[in-house]
């Protein structure tokens, strides 16, 4: 019993410092070093139309329909989303190739789908 | 199944009519002794005997569009269904690949346009008409009013010996056929074999053509590696408004037309699409005046299907003159 008295302090430290490390600093890593880009779609367009990420730098995408359901797809980065009439989701992406991409509304909303799109630069 | 020409007992010739396609189908064996021995094997697997016949392709004739660029409404379908009653052999039956109508959220006005196209479509003397959904006929509602008037967005059937499948590719509101319906095909394909002739006909191209335009298929692949085991499967499709070739292994792909305003050529184009402009002195231009390109690499045992274009005379082709009559006054 002596002993463990003698070396609760000890114990104490050692199991603030795991906990620091498990969870405020994994907590730092996610919450504020990955960027977040907000991005609306409305019939028939994406705003912003044009982002521009860094090769191999996760970004989370927070996309929000304002309207009806549209869809986020774009194949070289694996983005293949649907956003729910009036919802946001959100999608986190390491781009791997740069370039100039278009992605564009892949579910039906209406006359002009065809052309809703943005562009997304990977430099 | 008779094996010595397996490759060729079918060509599909096509020709093009100024709007539409006329596809031919018919035996290529070189002997009779050979034909009758390849019919016999199809009419066991197909449960009908293999017997010359053509049909026609149309697609995306959008009734209802109003806008630019295109101020001629149903004047280029109209014209379609006129020169396919003017054909010297008429075909079987007309496959119509998708955008039948132009989408509106208004009901009623949905209606409104399928009724017209249907009411167009009963001048066409053919006996037999099938179509499948294009987006802009069943993107919204899932294909709920598609199929009150016009069945199931996706089906089989036989017709002299040859299999023809209707493919959906636009009910789920994004551009894929989806696990279910790929199930139903592998089950619809499983009783032919591979030599069997096939005609898939659907709405969207099943290969990546243009995907920042939405020319494609997103679960296409899966689609091909069901029917690329067949030696004799044609795909037509409609949607990007152009004729297009293309060969994924032994399948070949063909885009019919738009009856109502074109595309251009993806290939010499960046960024969004935008339909070719109007040309008053030539109002049917790129909708189905097609420049005629024959395929001289189709040789009977190389290739197992083929498409023939065979150039139409002047004379067919002024069909369109005086077509200005059509032309609608600025903002009527």
């Amino acid at each position: 019993m002596y002993r463990v008295k003698q070396f609760l302090p000890a114990i104490i430290f050692a199991l603030a410092i795991v906990t620091c490390v498990l969870f405020t600093g994994t907590s730092r890593v996610r919450a504020e070093d990955v960027p977040v880009i907000d991005i609306t779609a409305k019939r028939f367009a994406f705003s912003p139309d044009r982002i521009t990420l860094k090769q191999g730098q996760t970004v989370k995408l927070r996309l929000h329909s304002e309207d009806v359901t549209h869809g986020f797809f774009l194949r070289p980065l694996k983005l293949d989303e649907e956003i729910p009439a009036g919802q946001t989701v959100e999608v986190t992406v390491t781009p791997q190739a740069t370039g100039t991409f278009t992605t564009i509304c892949d579910h039906f909303c209406g006359a002009n789908h065809g052309n809703m799109n943005m562009t997304i630069v990977v430099e | 199944m008779n094996r010595t020409d397996r490759r060729s007992f079918l060509r599909i010739a096509g020709s093009s009519l100024g709007i539409g396609v006329l596809y031919s189908a018919f035996p290529a064996a070189r002997s009779a002794g050979e034909a009758a021995g390849l019919f016999s094997g199809l009419g066991k697997a197909n449960g009908e005997k293999v017997t010359p016949f053509s049909f026609v392709q149309l697609s995306d004739a959008h009734v209802g569009f109003n806008g630019p660029p295109d101020p001629l409404g149903t004047k280029a379908f109209e014209r379609a269904v006129e020169m396919i009653n003017g054909l010297p052999q008429r075909p079987d039956l007309v496959l119509f690949t998708g955008d039948l109508t132009h989408d509106t959220e208004d009901r009623d006005i949905h209606v409104q346009r399928m009724k017209q196209f249907q009411e167009i479509t009963r001048r066409i003397n053919v006996p037999i008409i099938k179509c499948v959904p294009g987006e802009h006929d069943a993107g919204l509602d899932s294909g709920a009013l598609y199929r009150e008037f016009f069945g199931e967005s996706h089906y089989s059937f036989d017709h002299r010996g040859v299999h023809f499948i209707a493919l959906d590719n636009v009910t789920r509101a994004k551009p894929e056929v989806g696990a279910e319906q790929l199930a139903w095909l592998q089950k619809d394909l499983a009783r032919f074999p591979k030599t069997a002739p096939i005609v898939v006909f659907t709405h969207r191209p099943l290969f990546d053509l243009r995907p920042d335009w939405e020319w494609f298929t997103s679960d296409g692949d899966d689609v091909m590696s069901v029917l690329s085991p067949y030696d004799n499967l044609t795909v037509l499709y409609g949607h990007i408004h152009r004729d297009d070739e293309h060969q994924t292994g032994s399948v070949h792909h063909y885009a019919a037309r738009s009856l109502i305003f074109a595309f251009p050529d993806p290939t010499g184009v960046a960024g969004p699409r935008k339909p070719l402009p109007f040309d008053k002195d030539h109002p049917f231009k790129n909708l189905g005046i097609r420049s005629v390109s024959f395929n001289g690499k189709s040789e009977p045992g190389s290739m197992p299907l083929a498409i023939e274009d065979v150039e139409l005379t002047a004379r067919e082709f002024q069909g369109i003159n005086g077509v200005h009559q059509f032309l609608r006054e600025p903002g009527v």
